[in-house]
């Protein structure tokens, strides 16, 4: 970590925060809240809000009549987006299944694929996540593709017509953080697209890290829904965030081995 | 009709429609956030009333639930 090199870029740099363009959108937040994992729709309601995220996902499952309260209701209430994803989705033929129910139930091309490899890590299963982006970026979709923080899986996927490439920090719901900071790096490095932190965050400072490394958003979901307070994790995500945007935009001075004194030695008394 | 309806064995009247099916599985009137599938095709949320199912059928139908 030490060696890491954060070297600013033309395009962030500047004092005028941009807003975010995604999807053929502009946005005012760059934070996207998952709504799993939340003890109650009220807690979730209190942090929806406290977060400052205009998109958040959703997810299709089979009906069921003993269901208690509705989270769509609320979160068309709150006058959020809602980000239908394909989670729990292992071929391309489900995901892109789902990508179409969940298309007519939400009436929106948009689309959060995930197509995971197996249940122990959820990880992205490579073959099938192309798979499935490139037939739903024919059908019209706006894949934003959940995916492993590999540099050329994210350049395919880009070269596939998708939005986005969401790389993941670490396993899904572990709170490890960006693993991997590197690679993050070098996908930011290259992509035309944004880049969205998707999974690992466990706390402010890995979205915060997101930001400085250039990432175009964070998408994060259980570091706030299983936080003690939720509500107020969900405003830490936010202002990590905005810090980190910022310090991006600012440029962060290189790292050195050794100091350099930020008063001047020059005028010292001679105090012999 | 049997035709299995969200992975279970349902008996519809000859001539249900996709919209009948809804209304079995709770689904009373609402329609945002909520899709069927009939043999894993899509069924438009317009064409669900003028759909008819035929036995053996498998129907899922789905909802908008919390998930990250």
């Amino acid at each position: 970590m030490a060696s890491q090199q954060v070297a600013p870029s033309s395009e962030v740099t500047g004092e005028q925060a941009a807003g975010f363009e995604l999807g053929g959108r502009t946005w005012g937040s760059r934070l996207i809240v998952g709504t799993g994992g939340f003890r109650s729709l009220d807690a979730m309601e209190r942090a929806l809000v406290a977060s400052g995220a205009e998109i958040v996902t959703v997810a299709l499952r089979r009906v069921d009549p003993t269901a208690k309260g509705s989270a769509l209701e609320l979160i068309d209430r709150l006058g959020k987006f809602a980000l239908p994803n394909t989670a729990g989705c292992y071929t391309a033929r489900d995901a892109v299944r789902t990508a179409r129910l969940a298309r007519e139930a939400f009436e929106t091309d948009w689309i959060k694929l995930e197509v995971i490899g197996d249940d122990r890590t959820l990880f992205p299963d490579a073959v099938e996540l192309i798979d499935a982006a490139e037939t739903l970026v024919d059908e019209g979709f706006v894949v934003l593709p959940y995916t492993n923080d590999d540099p050329i899986l994210a350049r395919r996927l880009e070269d596939a017509g998708c939005a986005a490439v969401m790389p993941l920090g670490s396993p899904i719901g572990s709170g490890m953080g960006i693993a991997n900071p590197y690679n993050l790096q070098i996908i930011v490095e290259r992509a035309a697209v944004p880049v969205i932190l998707d999974a690992g965050v466990g706390t402010a400072s890995d979205a915060a890290m997101a930001m400085e490394l250039g990432c175009g958003g964070v998408l994060l979901s259980s570091s706030v829904a299983r936080a003690k307070d939720p509500k107020l994790m969900a405003r830490a995500m936010r202002e990590a965030v905005e810090a980190g945007y910022a310090a991006r935009r600012a440029g962060r001075i290189p790292r050195k081995l050794h100091a350099q004194a930020s008063t001047p030695e020059e005028g010292l008394p001679d105090l012999e | 009709m049997i035709v299995q309806l969200n992975g279970e064995r349902a008996e519809l009247p000859d001539g249900a429609t996709v919209a009948d099916a809804v209304k079995v599985v709770g689904i009373d009137g609402e329609r945002r956030g909520v899709a069927v599938a009939v043999d894993g095709e899509v069924v438009r949320t317009a064409d669900w009333e003028r759909t008819p199912l035929t036995d053996r059928q498998a129907v899922e139908v789905v909802r908008a639930v919390q998930g990250g």
